[in-house]
């Protein structure tokens, strides 16, 4: 199964296996990794999944489509790099992906 | 109008013909009897349309699933004030108040990233100790033994003082804000707190005379991290007109005080009407965290917001027609089993306790969200540090309104 790494905002690192199909922010909810709140549950509506991808991933993550650009906007501490985990599906060319979470999610 | 008269609320929501129902009477929310209106649409016409009541007709959206998609499709679905705007109730055009939650992209965008760096992450952090301070400041001023109403002296009194401090408005002159916010929000009755909307429109103009005082010692000064000094130098807010500046103050005044007031009320209530809650909490104060959430789910400080279609529009297998006013009942999606469990309990350790629709969802979710969270967060910590109980002694005043969820009168006592 690919793997993703969330990195929290004060460097600690939680490495899990996520099946192909599930978004990022699933593998958070799932495995209870703190810094990702994900109030709208998936709808790309709320902005709380907030993660930043750092530069060798960003081909392959993809970029914000328009309602996520739209949230990222009102993101408080959002980047170039910034994406909403709900947005990014995992799949084995996504495997061995790390995402940095925000101070806080907004 | 205001005096509560006997309406037997359960047999007028179960036997009213379907296409007479109007869940809109402000009647309703002043009673507390608004669930059995909405259960029953939610099972027997979730998207529903009411063609008269005293708002006019309107589309009423009752499900959590139907609200979410309204909530996306801001293209079609729009908060204009030029259409009507937020709430239920149309202004007359000449009183419209132009401000950005009742704006489209891209005017809304701009104006509102003017705004929102008061609430990031950092200044939150900032604000933490002003607000424990307060908080201690109100609870250790209380009375013991004696019966007194919760809403004045601790729900009012520490919102208003954590809004002066967002404007940097004199602390002294406070109690001016949450005057100018029921103003703003009251309806026009006789013996209510604005009779006509000549009265509303004199205190909003005075509001807004006390704020031009402020915003032009700020505008020349250097830029300062307080709402009006942001919104006298946002490029896209500086050159407001006077009317527009109104609607913004009325937004950030009524957003930032009425809504976290009224869930500081709904939560001591909640815990009275719900003792094996009050229980857990006290046996573990740690649950404060996911009882936040819950307590803003539970009161929905705000019923409902509106918006109007400027196209035609599916939802839920009916078509909304361009021109349509379109309610999406907060209240009602937040009950809705399908998608929260044993919704209309109140539980205070729920797994997933922010999902819920008090706050909006899509682009015009609460700017202030996590501020709110904050205030209750460290009230009930500072409470549960003093005071084993509260207790409600009285029957609970509410508002006599469709839009705004509130309580003004909560008799409490704090055992001494």
């Amino acid at each position: 199964m690919p793997r993703v790494t969330y990195v929290e905002y004060n460097g600690r690192e939680h490495g899990i296996e996520l099946e192909a199909g599930l978004s990022v922010m699933q593998g958070a909810i799932e495995n209870n990794i703190p810094g990702i709140d994900a109030d709208c549950g998936g709808e790309c509506a709320c902005a709380t999944c907030h993660v930043f991808v750092p530069e060798e991933w960003l081909a392959k993550t993809g970029t914000p489509g328009e309602q996520e650009a739209s949230m990222l906007g009102f993101a408080a501490t959002a980047q170039p790099n910034s994406r909403l985990a709900c947005q990014i599906t995992m799949s084995e060319a996504l495997d061995g992906l790390v995402v940095h979470m925000p101070e806080a999610q907004h | 109008m205001n005096a509560p008269v006997d309406m037997d609320h359960a047999r007028i929501a179960a036997t009213t013909p379907l296409d007479r129902l109007d869940p809109s009477n402000p009647a309703i929310f002043r009673d507390d009897a608004w669930q059995p209106y909405f259960a029953r649409l939610r099972a027997e016409a979730p998207v529903h349309h009411c063609p008269e009541s005293m708002f006019g007709p309107y589309w009423s959206i009752t499900t959590y699933k139907d609200i979410m998609q309204c909530e996306l499709a801001h293209k079609v679905l729009s908060s204009d004030s030029l259409h009507g705007g937020i709430s239920i109730r149309d202004r007359d055009k000449a009183l419209r108040l132009p401000m950005f939650i009742a704006m489209d992209p891209p005017q809304h965008d701009d104006q509102r990233k003017v705004v929102q760096p008061i609430v990031a992450p950092d200044n939150l952090a900032k604000m933490e100790g002003i607000i424990r301070a307060r908080a201690i400041e109100i609870l250790e001023g209380l009375p013991r033994n004696e019966t007194f109403n919760w809403v004045d002296r601790v729900s009012i009194e520490l919102t208003v003082s954590m809004l002066a401090t967002l404007f940097d408005f004199p602390q002294e002159q406070r109690r001016r804000l949450s005057h100018w916010s029921d103003c703003a929000t009251a309806l026009p009755m006789p013996g209510g707190l604005i009779e006509t909307e000549d009265q509303r429109e004199a205190a909003l103009a005075e509001m807004l005379g006390v704020f031009t005082g402020l915003w032009n010692e700020r505008v020349n000064a250097a830029p300062r991290p307080d709402l009006i000094s942001m919104l006298a130098h946002g490029a896209a807010t500086r050159n407001m007109t006077p009317r527009e500046f109104m609607g913004n103050l009325v937004l950030l005044i009524v957003g930032g005080n009425d809504t976290t007031r009224n869930s500081i009320s709904g939560g001591v209530l909640f815990l009275n009407e719900n003792p094996a809650e009050y229980a857990k909490l006290r046996a573990n104060p740690a649950l404060v965290e996911t009882m936040v959430p819950e307590i803003i789910r539970y009161q929905t400080p705000l019923a409902h917001m509106r918006r109007t279609a400027t196209a035609d529009f599916e939802v839920g297998g009916r078509t909304i027609r361009a021109g349509e006013k379109v309610v999406m009942w907060y209240i009602s999606g937040n009950r809705d089993p399908a998608a929260i469990e044993e919704p209309d309990r109140f539980l205070i350790d729920r797994k997933r306790p922010r999902q819920h629709l008090s706050f909006g969802f899509g682009i015009h979710r609460c700017v202030g969200n996590r501020l709110a969270e904050m205030q209750l967060k460290i009230l009930w910590e500072e409470i549960l540090q003093r005071f084993p109980t509260i207790e409600v002694v009285g029957k609970p005043q509410r508002v006599y309104s469709a839009f705004v969820h509130g309580i003004t009168d909560l008799p409490v006592r704090i055992p001494g």
